[in-house]
Formats: structure tokens, C-alpha cells, sequence
């Protein structure tokens, strides 16, 4: 994008950003075309399903017109680059934001606003692209979070430990055991979060994700931050919590790089559009995204001579 | 400390537990038949009543994060409140008005904390201070809160639970031991189970909190609820078993900043740390004017010695906290650390809450 510049100043840019949108809703209607028969074999009603996302701050378009269908099982990457709307997708979806237009639909459940403090009940778990862990916890404590919202004892039963309060407390250690196991956290579990390297703490916010075997996870940059050996080990642990829990995980991310080889489909966002939605290989190849990441010259524009 | 040869049955007195034993028998058992009144009266009563105070503030503003600023007014709420419990309601066990006096400031306390729901940081200290100007104008201007006292002043009876005595300054203090060690008892539960774990997820990172479902409403309102039954108490305490005699005046502003004060130089979220600050903020001015007043009351009057007082007190606070940010119980904990690992040969401790 930055490559080019315009010489028409900003009315050129506008008039680029729309002729490329065109174009990619193009390009998306055509590799959709093309994936239907995959849906189709997959023959899963979709976990996620999104109708027209239309969101904007003040005058600034940030999510336009977004359709997306996650289907059980899959790992569902969203790539885009920076500022295109990733992240306002993600929030969208967990109710942190209200889209002006566009209904969610998770499972059988349509909503307008999702509401975020029944996510959780819903079966929809996130992390955070800055990690959002409770430091002041221990991980083991962190982990067994995520099973606050099936809690039933009240802090009166919890002070008084009646049985309810204790066998609840006992299956969500059990759990969070179970999670920090699978993710190889168990040396650490007993350690403040607060303390722990970036790598290791990507692994703990999954595991309090992943320990209320959430129908559908939600992962905000995941690989974001780590090096590149940690990347492929989180890369493994997701396809195994897909595997073994058939979670179904919708991730972002804007390194189109790590993303190829992990998911089964990648949607392409730029400028808040859907610019391509297909298998790794058919994004690979698709004008609009290589457009969109490499920025292209356009009839109009110049090359910029430094 | 203990040795791995030690018998099953003795397993559960862990180092900790075993400090804190000693502790417990030392206060019931030898600091009553020891202790001087002075010590008894001046220093170790209010040195509870304040700490359990300090406790409810952490529980709230430690744990949850929720900054509050009006803690005295609970202290007022539980001590007016237990007055007129006991005065009209005949036949009513101390007790009884006790825990009923914890309860209407949690009450209160949960009407302030409705802000909480909206407001964060200073602006929520901010509106927490209309608990404590509204308490306070009520108690002065309502004469039924005193009895019809002109100024407001009530004075407590003796205090005497099921038939016994417990006026002397040995029985107040006792008395308000037990109150102090139950309360706190009760306050490790809460906050080693599930709703603990809610206060610091809230403290920690809210969204992430409201994302996996911690229900914020229900868990701010307990904080506050909690909190400022706790503080209550330490009111009746206050009012009970320390002063004797209290007037709306006496629960201020500066006494909600002493409450604060103790928290912060004690340890935020640390219940040691309520216990710890609270014994510096208890007995470290006494200590200084007997130091002061043996040094210098040739030099000075008492006026200036008090003034000089707090000025060396608010600089060795400023001095700690930059030295320490995590309270004195940070630092106590990395002496003990160190002193164990010269005494014994490194190991993992278990992580101190």
C-alpha cells in the first residue's frame, strides 16, 4: 500500500480504494464459487455464520457488508493487512462492539449485539492480541477461569465449602489440570502469570480458552510476538485442540506467512471488505490479495521517486 | 521448622501455619495476663479494630481494584448502627447487634458501590467520597442515629457477651481479638475460593473477566458488600471496645486516608500486609513521640513535636514506598527469603498470597 503514492492526492486514493474493492468483491464472489463444493462436503452446519457486518467509528469505515460462514471444525484464518478490520471483526463477534448493521449467528443462536457476558455460556471463548491474563493469579488459577461462568455455588455456599462448592471447585481443577497438561504448562502452573515470558503466557491465555472445550475460539493474532520455534509449537497445539476437541477456531492474523500451513480456509479483509475467502492455495493466487499485501500501481498513480 | 520425619498427623503444620499458631496462642493466651493496660488500651485494640478495617479496604481496593475513600463512613455506619441495635431492640445479643451492624454497612456500602458500574480509578475514589460526607451529615443531623445527643455523641455500654464481662481493657481486648481472628478466618476462605479468584480477575483485566463470563454486577457489589462489612465491624470494634465514646466528627476524611494508608504501606492485596500496616500506622507515632518527646521537649512544645511528627511519618512513607511499592510485607517476605536461604539449603517455596 505504502509503496505507491497517489499523484492526485486524496481523492485519487478514494478513487483506487473503490475500483480495488470492486474488483476483490469480484474475486471473493468467484473463489466462493469455487469453494461451495467444499462446504458442501463438509456438510457441518456453520458454528459461525456472519450477515452483512457493517461497523464504523465516527466517519471511519471499519467492517463493511462482512458475510462469513465457519463451518464445525474448521481453523478459519482472517489475514488482512494492518488496519483492515481484523480485530473489529473479533470484537464484533464477542459483543464487545455493536455493529451498525449485520446479525451474528452462533449455533442456533442470532443476535445484533452478542452479549458478552453470556459468551462464555454460548460456547464462544477469546484471547486477546495484547494477552488480557490476570497477572495477580497464579496459571493454574488463570486456567481454572475459564469455567467461572458454569459456577453455581454462591460466595455463602463457597465460604461455608457445602458439597456443590467443593465438587464444582474439584471439576474445574480437574480441567484446568487436564488443559495445562495439554499444553505442556505444568513446570509453570503453580508460578504468578504475572512473572512468566511472553511465550509461555500465549500459552496460558489458550489454555483458559480452551478449558471450557468451547464450541468455537477466537484467537487474536496467536502468533503474534513469539519466535519463530514457539510459533510453530502453538501452531501445533491449535491443530491438536482441533483435533482432539473439535474445536472450531476462527484466528487473525497479518503474517500471511504462518497462517498457510495451519488453516483449512483464509478470508482475506482489506479496508473493512471481504477481498477473498477460499483454501490457502486459492488465496495464495488471488490478484486482490497480492494487491492488498503488496500494494499495486494503479492507471492514475505514479511510482513514488525518492 | 520442620523435619521430613515428622509423623502424618503433624503434616498439616506447614511453616506458615506453624508462625501463625504461635502467634494465635501468644495473643490469647499471654499478652492478656502480660500485657500492661496502656498496651492492651492504646495500642494492641485499636491496632485490631484499624486492621480489620484495613482488611475490609484490601478485600475491596487490594483485590478487586475498586479504589475507595470512604471507609470511615462504614466504620460510622457499623458503630451507629450496632449503638441502636443494642439501645432499641431489648434482650438483643451483643453478638446479634455485631454481625446486624456488619450488615447495614454492607448495605450502605453497596448503595456507594453502584458507581462502581460506570466508574473507574480516581473518579470512582472521587464518588466513593460521598459516602463518606453523606454518612457523616446524617449521623450529625439526624439526632435519632445518637439518641438525640446534641453533637451527636454516643457512648457505648459495657460490653458483656452471653453473661460475661468483657469491660477491662483485658476483656475489650480479647474480645476484639476474637472478632479480628474470626473475621479474618472467614476472609482467607472467601478469597482462596472461586470469588476470590473474581475479585483479581476484575482488579486484573475486566474485559478478559466479562469475556469468560465473570458476572461484573454481581461481583463488584460483593466486593463493595464484603468490604464494607468487614469495615463495619471494625466500627463496633472501634466504637465498642477501643474509644467507648465516638462522635460523627471523629469518622472523617483522615481516618478514611489512614485506612488507605495502611493498605498501601502494609501491601496492597495481602492480608498480612492489612495486619502489618496497621501496626506500623499504630505504633510507629507512639514510638516517635516518646522518641521525640525524650530528645527534644526542651527544644519544642508538644504542638511543633506533633507536627514534626507527621512530617517524619509522611516522609518514611514516601522513603518505603519508593524503596518498596509493594508495602512492607514485600519487604518482610524477601528478608524472611533471604534468612531462610542462608539458614537452609535453597528449595522452591510454595508462592505466598
Amino acid at each position: 500500500m505504502s509503496l505507491v503514492a497517489t499523484a492526485g492526492g486524496d481523492a485519487l486514493i478514494v478513487a483506487r480504494a473503490r475500483e480495488r474493492a470492486t474488483e476483490a468483491s469480484r474475486v471473493a464472489r468467484e473463489t466462493s464459487r469455487a469453494t461451495d463444493a467444499v462446504r458442501v462436503a463438509d456438510a457441518g452446519v456453520p458454528v459461525l455464520t456472519l450477515q452483512g457486518i457493517s461497523l464504523s467509528f465516527g466517519g471511519v469505515t471499519a467492517l463493511d457488508g462482512i458475510d462469513l460462514a465457519v463451518a464445525k471444525g474448521e481453523i478459519r484464518a482472517i489475514i488482512g493487512p494492518n488496519g483492515a478490520g481484523k480485530s473489529s471483526l473479533l470484537n464484533v463477534v464477542s459483543g464487545l462492539y455493536r455493529p451498525d448493521r449485520g446479525v451474528v449467528q452462533l449455533g442456533s443462536e442470532r443476535f445484533r449485539h452478542v452479549p458478552t457476558a453470556r459468551l462464555a455460556a454460548v460456547g464462544v471463548a477469546r484471547t486477546f492480541q495484547n494477552l488480557a491474563l490476570f497477572k495477580g493469579l497464579p496459571v493454574l488459577d488463570n486456567v481454572v477461569m475459564g469455567l467461572v461462568h458454569r459456577r453455581r455455588a454462591g460466595f455463602v455456599r463457597q465460604i461455608l465449602s457445602t458439597p456443590q462448592a467443593r465438587r464444582e471447585e474439584a471439576e474445574a481443577r480437574a480441567a484446568a489440570e487436564e488443559a495445562i497438561t495439554f499444553l505442556h504448562l505444568d513446570a509453570v502452573k503453580h508460578q504468578l502469570a504475572g512473572g512468566l515470558p511472553y511465550g509461555i503466557l500465549k500459552r496460558v491465555e489458550l489454555a483458559r480458552a480452551l478449558v471450557a472445550r468451547p464450541q468455537l475460539l477466537l484467537l487474536d493474532e496467536p502468533l503474534a510476538g513469539v519466535t519463530l520455534a514457539e510459533k510453530r509449537e502453538l501452531a501445533a497445539h491449535l491443530r491438536n485442540a482441533r483435533d482432539a476437541y473439535g474445536t472450531t477456531i476462527v484466528l487473525i492474523e497479518h503474517d500471511i506467512g504462518v497462517v498457510m500451513g495451519l488453516s483449512d480456509r483464509i478470508a482475506v479483509l482489506d479496508y473493512g471488505r471481504k477481498i477473498a475467502d477460499g483454501t490457502p492455495d486459492e488465496v495464495r493466487s488471488c490478484q486482490a490479495v497480492i494487491d492488498a499485501y503488496l500494494g499495486v500501481a494503479h492507471e492514475g498513480e505514479t511510482e513514488l521517486v525518492i | 521448622m520442620t523435619t521430613p520425619t515428622r509423623s502424618a498427623s503433624l503434616r498439616w503444620l506447614t511453616p506458615n501455619r506453624f508462625g501463625l499458631s504461635v502467634l494465635l496462642i501468644a495473643a490469647f493466651a499471654i499478652i492478656p495476663f502480660a500485657g500492661s493496660d496502656y498496651l492492651l488500651d492504646a495500642v494492641l485494640t485499636p491496632f485490631l479494630a484499624l486492621a480489620l478495617a484495613a482488611l475490609g479496604l484490601n478485600l475491596l481496593t487490594g483485590y478487586a481494584g475498586q479504589v475507595s475513600l470512604g471507609s470511615a463512613a462504614y466504620l460510622a455506619v457499623g458503630a451507629y448502627a450496632a449503638y441502636n441495635f443494642n439501645l432499641r431492640l431489648h434482650g438483643l445479643p451483643f453478638l446479634a447487634s455485631l454481625v446486624a451492624a456488619g450488615f447495614v454497612a454492607a448495605a450502605v456500602g453497596i448503595v456507594f458501590g453502584l458507581p462502581s458500574l460506570r466508574l473507574r480509578g480516581f473518579y470512582l475514589a472521587v464518588s466513593t467520597l460521598a459516602a463518606q460526607f453523606f454518612v457523616q451529615w446524617t449521623l450529625t443531623k439526624f439526632g435519632w442515629f445518637s439518641n438525640n445527643n446534641p453533637s451527636g455523641v454516643i457512648d457505648a455500654p459495657p460490653l458483656a457477651v452471653a453473661g460475661l464481662s468483657f469491660s477491662g481493657p483485658v476483656g475489650r481486648y480479647v474480645f476484639s481479638l476474637t472478632v479480628v481472628v474470626v473475621a479474618t478466618l472467614l476472609a482467607i476462605r472467601l478469597l482462596r475460593s472461586q470469588v476470590g479468584r473474581n475479585f483479581i480477575a476484575l482488579r486484573d483485566h475486566e474485559v478478559a473477566a466479562k469475556v469468560i463470563g465473570v458476572p461484573l454486577l454481581r461481583t463488584k457489589l460483593l466486593a463493595f458488600g464484603v468490604s464494607s462489612f468487614l469495615i463495619g465491624v471494625a466500627g463496633v470494634l472501634w466504637a465498642f471496645a477501643y474509644l467507648r465514646t465516638v462522635e460523627p466528627a471523629g469518622f472523617n476524611l483522615d481516618r478514611s486516608f489512614e485506612i488507605l494508608f495502611i493498605i498501601i504501606i502494609g501491601g496492597l492485596a495481602s492480608i498480612r500486609g492489612a495486619f502489618l500496616g496497621a501496626a506500623f500506622i499504630v505504633v510507629f507515632p507512639l514510638l516517635l513521640s516518646r522518641f521525640g518527646a525524650a530528645l527534644l521537649d526542651n527544644v519544642f512544645d508538644s504542638g511543633v513535636l506533633e507536627m514534626s511528627q507527621r512530617i517524619v511519618i509522611g516522609a518514611l512513607i514516601i522513603g518505603l514506598l519508593i524503596a518498596e511499592p509493594r508495602g512492607l510485607i514485600a519487604l518482610v517476605d524477601r528478608v524472611a527469603d533471604k534468612i531462610r536461604r542462608r539458614l537452609f539449603r535453597p528449595q522452591p517455596g510454595p508462592i505466598r498470597s
